[in-house]
């Protein structure tokens, strides 16, 4: 294994804000009360829990009341698709279809999969154009009158495409004006400003550690407005919504994070888009047969998706592993094997070529040696594999 | 030398990437388990539980783990095969066909591509160099759980990178040397059956969910008289006895043919389930053929299934097929099939295979 490693998975996991770690370990280790008690121990805590939830809460651009906190992204989501559906299906008009985009993270799409197979509801998958975007046509096709929830994320975590919300979400309040708008921000919020995706939806979830934030933390952000039936019957914490006692550590780590990422957001996109741009240009010109995925314009400033014409990624993976490098090849199923992705599938490409495909993803903490190692890694690794 | 491990999750494959790892250090060894079966299996190597297992054995070990997904090669080469087997009236052997075309194929390649010299299995048998450096291929040491035959296939150009560190040891000493390492595997029980067939639903169940099943005429072999029917002909196997009931004379019956086109199976008595010889196609040698007598043929020991008797037999190779003649008549063996051939002077020795026409 190779002594100096340089990490280019931030979208999987990005590291630790120093300022995370430090709003953490006063409530990891210090502070013993449950926030829903009575006493002054439990009061810290929920002091505590509530400055978090104010903080987060003005960085999203909403109100306290409108954060849920969740064990993470994926919860959010889910919590999302199920919990605005099951308040609507109470209503008078239940609504019969709901429509996702093919593209989206498992999160969404399994959990709108799942809740189509439990209420007979028709889920319709609106698939992106080959420029990984999705169609809005296809979109404005699919948004009927009977819709009652439309989930499309802000940014694809595997190719790094920003999606049109602006035109999403006019569509959808033209369409369907009774649904219910998720969104999946957990890849925007490193790079875009997460009030501006709020604006436009019912429904936001983030996740913190995609941000520097610790793993197992995240929010749900609820619109008032928006019904809500909670996945988790318990004490009633998070207004009913979301039981179980809170995550004080995680949710300050979240706030102190998201805090950290929005003070030097600008300083930091532009210092990576342009490592990013490197990255990707010293590949496309070194390595024959790569190809960029999306185009640049269209993307978070952290995300590089390459394909290697002839390679197999997951190969390449390991190779690039043993030199030091840590990227991604799609997603990871339980097992640890890389599945094919179902994004690339979505946009059309073909089986191999979507075999082929590597996510490069910087963060805050990326460093120009960190692109000059890869630069000098990844060429070497694939003529090894094309020998 | 560097030395990939193919770890399953089993206590073969564990002990296998231990000595190695104990024998030229962990950082020289890697294992690797393969995501073959990308549907639901209670059994075998692709369970998360045993992909579980192979993980923390390798972390114990302190060796790398990957996991290699693949899935659609195995779909293509093991189970589609299969299915179409059936479909055709043939029995194939999906353990041999995943030997064949993954693990020592796209395995063996992906261990090349990876910069390793050697890919290493939990595999019951032995390899060796002889004085001109030709490879032999050899029963494992415990002759009760000697699994040459599933690799009969491999040639010298697979056996030059393979290594079968556990064909020394018996069934028992892997599992003490198992309990001496720690390994969490140590007691695991062995895998039984086709990985990717549930045992809640069986064969039948699989192959009803992946082709149409037609029920069939059961006929007498000699006569041709209708004797009843079969629910399903794809699922009768040649030389079967179950299900197929008693002629009149009280003995049981075996089936001898099966017809899938004319949705029958033909049945007789004892004597009409032997055969003098069987037809093989797809032959591969472990190095090149055997010299041939004057007759034109070689004599050999057949082995007919996973844990079969030694036949002694002669072989006749002709138009890239190979007949096969048993001294003793014996057991109808079913088409799709496949038959491992020994060498009758040094009997532990592989010659190659072939495949039931």
């Amino acid at each position: 294994m190779a002594k100096v490693r340089t990490y280019l998975d931030h979208a999987a996991s990005s590291p630790l804000r120093p300022e995370a770690l430090e709003a953490m370990l006063e409530y990891l280790a210090g502070h013993v009360g449950n926030p829903s008690g009575a006493h002054t121990e439990a009061r810290l805590s929920r002091i505590a829990l509530d400055d978090a939830r104010d903080r987060l809460a003005e960085l999203l651009g909403v109100a306290p009341g409108e954060v849920v906190l969740t064990s993470g992204g994926t919860e959010a989501d889910d919590l999302a698709v199920h919990g605005a559906w099951d308040a609507l299906a109470s209503s008078s008009a239940p609504p019969r279809a709901l429509v996702c985009t093919a593209m989206e993270h498992h999160a969404v799409l399994r959990a709108c999969r799942a809740l189509a197979r439990r209420t007979g509801a028709e889920l319709r998958e609106v698939r992106p154009g080959k420029d990984g975007l999705v169609d809005l046509d296809a979109l404005a096709e699919a948004c009927t009158a009977e819709v009652g929830l439309v989930s499309v994320m802000a940014v694809n975590n595997e190719i790094g495409t920003v999606q049109p919300l602006d035109a999403v979400a006019a569509t959808v309040r033209d369409r369907s004006p009774d649904a219910v708008l998720h969104t999946d921000a957990v890849q925007a919020a490193p790079w875009l400003d997460v009030a501006r995706v709020t604006a436009l939806a019912d429904l936001v979830a983030v996740s913190a550690h995609k941000f520097g934030g610790p793993k197992g933390s995240g929010a749900l952000v609820v619109r008032d407005g928006t019904g809500l039936r909670p996945r988790i019957d318990g004490g009633g914490q998070e207004r009913g919504r979301r039981s179980g006692t809170p995550n004080v550590a995680g949710a300050a780590g979240m706030a102190a994070a998201l805090a950290a990422t929005v003070v030097d957001r600008e300083a930091t996109v532009s210092r990576v888009a342009a490592l990013r741009d490197r990255l990707g240009d010293g590949l496309v010109a070194t390595v024959a047969g790569t190809t960029e995925t999306a185009d640049r314009d269209d993307r978070v400033a952290g995300i590089l998706h390459l394909r290697f014409a002839g390679i197999e990624a997951e190969a390449l993976v390991v190779l690039l592993d043993e030199a030091g490098v840590a990227v991604s090849a799609g997603a990871a199923c339980s097992s640890g094997a890389v599945e094919p992705s179902h994004v690339l599938e979505a946009m059309g490409l073909e089986a191999a070529d979507a075999r082929s495909g590597i996510r490069f993803s910087l963060g805050a903490t990326t460093t120009s040696a960190e692109i000059e190692h890869a630069l000098a890694a990844v060429p070497d690794a694939v003529e090894r594999l094309r020998d | 030398m560097r030395v990939l491990v193919a770890m399953s999750g089993g206590v073969d494959s564990s002990v296998a990437a231990a000595l190695l790892a104990e024998a030229h250090g962990p950082d020289t060894v890697v294992g690797a388990t393969l995501k073959l079966w990308g549907g639901t299996s209670d059994s075998g190597c692709c369970s998360v539980a045993d992909v579980d297992d192979a993980r923390r054995v390798a972390d114990h070990l302190g060796l790398v783990h990957h996991v290699f997904n693949f899935a659609s090669d195995f779909e293509e080469y093991v189970v589609d095969p299969y299915v179409r087997g059936h479909a055709e009236g043939r029995t194939p052997n999906p353990c041999i066909e995943c030997n064949r075309h993954l693990k020592f194929d796209r395995l063996l390649e992906r261990a090349r591509d990876l910069g390793f010299d050697a890919v290493a299995t939990g595999h019951h048998a032995r390899r060796s160099v002889d004085d001109a450096g030709h490879y032999r291929l050899q029963r494992g040491a415990d002759s009760k759980k000697d699994q040459s035959y599933v690799l009969a296939m491999l040639g010298q150009g697979q056996l030059a990178r393979c290594l079968f560190p556990v064909g020394e040891l018996t069934k028992d000493q892997v599992r003490a040397e198992a309990v001496r390492l720690g390994l969490r595997t140590a007691a695991k029980p062995d895998s039984q059956d086709v990985c990717f067939i549930r045992s809640d639903e069986g064969k039948s169940g699989f192959l009803s969910r992946r082709m149409d099943l037609h029920p069939g005429r059961l006929v007498d072999h000699r006569t041709g008289d209708d004797l009843g029917q079969v629910a399903a002909v794809e699922l009768v196997t040649v030389g079967q006895r179950r299900g197929m009931g008693h002629g009149r004379d009280g003995r049981r019956r075996f089936v001898t043919a099966v017809d899938v086109p004319a949705r029958q199976v033909t049945v007789g008595p004892p004597e009409a389930s032997v055969a003098d010889g069987v037809c093989l196609d797809t032959p591969t040698w472990v190095d090149g053929p055997p010299r041939l007598d004057a007759s034109g043929a070689f004599a050999a020991l057949a082995q007919c299934s996973a844990h079969g008797p030694s036949l002694p037999c002669r072989v006749r190779p002709a138009g890239g097929e190979l007949a096969v003649t048993f001294d003793v008549p014996q057991r109808r063996v079913a088409p799709g099939q496949t038959v491992a051939l020994y060498d009758p002077d040094r009997p532990g020795d592989v010659l190659g295979s072939g495949v039931v026409r």
